[in-house]
């Protein structure tokens, strides 16, 4: 038998989450960590889904939403996260815009040793930016992603929720 | 080849109760615009970006005309929004690309490819449904009614004189006059939206 535990963020967990946010937009990339979350939002007709081809528009765009008066998340890697600087820096920092950024953390793994410098780089990218972050790794960490959306519209900043969860499990 | 303000001029006719992001247009915008509070003059967030941010206003916004003032540099760095645009055809979005061929508040030094880049064929060939280009301020001036009246995405691209810049960033005047948090609430505030 067996110790491993078993570790799963479901897609329809964290669409629960996002709904009961309100969330009105998703501007997003695709990545290989959310892939399945897709397919369910692309099926979800409250939802409005903004594909931009580079990261860093997604910030600009997620802050036109949002000055419009919409509820935006942005759906990216942590690869195009990095890529993002200093749209996160101008656009979302700087008109003080309350979006959750939902990072696919490609490369991360449970024990901590990764070999994938886009795992090893995420954290230190967020901390010089002084963006918080929430890592959700289960579907028992569900409810950090609404701690999350206090937190962006309590500070009016930019939260990160870190989805340490492959769908396809390439974590495991 | 048109002066930018010129060219705000002959848009400001037409503008009614657009909401107008005037990009790096902004120091001549605020001289020109009576309707401050329809009005998103943001300086320079980040380059790249304008685009963007102003497909977001038009689709949080899908009754009220936004249109932006881009610039040939700001298009050139963030071109792939062209795709998403297209791609969710607000109608309500109006384009309009104002081409100096260079980096206008870094001296002036030209884009890529400065003089032989068809920007309207680009936005066409990204998938806008309209697209122009105009050299001369009569001719768009003339084309300004039929360009907004009929729905967007629409992208015109403009040749002008540039405005160069070449002080340090401190001894440059300071043409904001309210800040982009300011600017973006009076904004919220006039067409009753809710932070």
């Amino acid at each position: 038998m067996s110790n491993a535990v078993t570790v799963q963020l479901s897609p329809e967990v964290v669409l629960g989450e996002l709904k009961k946010q309100r969330v009105t937009h998703i501007v997003w990339l695709p990545d290989s960590e959310t892939n399945w979350l897709y397919l369910l939002m692309k099926a979800e007709p409250g939802l409005s889904l903004v594909a931009v081809a580079r990261e860093g528009l997604a910030c600009s765009t997620a802050a036109g939403l949002a000055a419009g008066g919409k509820t935006p998340v942005i759906l990216i890697q942590n690869t195009g996260l990095m890529e993002s600087g200093d749209s996160i820096r101008g656009w979302l920092l700087g008109l003080s815009v309350p979006v959750v950024l939902m990072v696919g953390l490609r490369g991360w793994t449970r024990h901590g040793v990764t070999q994938d410098t886009a795992a090893v780089y995420t954290e230190p990218f967020l901390n010089a930016f002084g963006i918080k972050y929430y890592i959700v790794e289960s579907d028992a960490d569900a409810s950090r992603i609404e701690v999350a959306f206090e937190e962006a519209r309590k500070t009016r900043r930019p939260v990160a929720v870190l989805v340490a969860d492959e769908y396809h499990g390439f974590n495991h | 080849m048109m002066y930018v303000s010129d060219v705000l001029q002959a848009f400001n006719q037409y503008r009614g109760d657009s909401i107008v992001i005037p990009g790096r247009a902004g120091i001549f915008w605020v001289e020109v615009s009576t309707r401050v509070n329809l009005d998103l003059p943001l300086g320079d967030p980040a380059m790249g970006g304008y685009a963007a941010f102003a497909l977001g206003v038009a689709l949080a916004l899908p009754k009220r005309k936004v249109v932006l003032f881009d610039s040939e540099g700001e298009v050139q760095m963030g071109m792939n929004i062209l795709l998403t645009v297209a791609e969710q055809r607000p109608a309500n979005f109006f384009h309009i690309m104002l081409d100096n061929e260079c980096y206008a508040t870094t001296g002036g030094q030209p884009v890529p490819n400065a003089k032989n880049v068809a920007y309207d064929v680009i936005a066409r060939g990204a998938g806008y449904p309209r697209a122009f280009a105009f050299t001369e301020l009569d001719e768009f001036a003339a084309a300004l009614p039929g360009i907004l009246g009929e729905p967007g995405p629409v992208f015109v691209a403009l040749k002008v004189h540039p405005n160069i810049q070449n002080q340090p960033m401190g001894k440059r005047p300071r043409w904001m006059k309210r800040t982009r948090e300011q600017a973006i609430q009076d904004m919220q505030r006039e067409l009753g939206i809710s932070r």
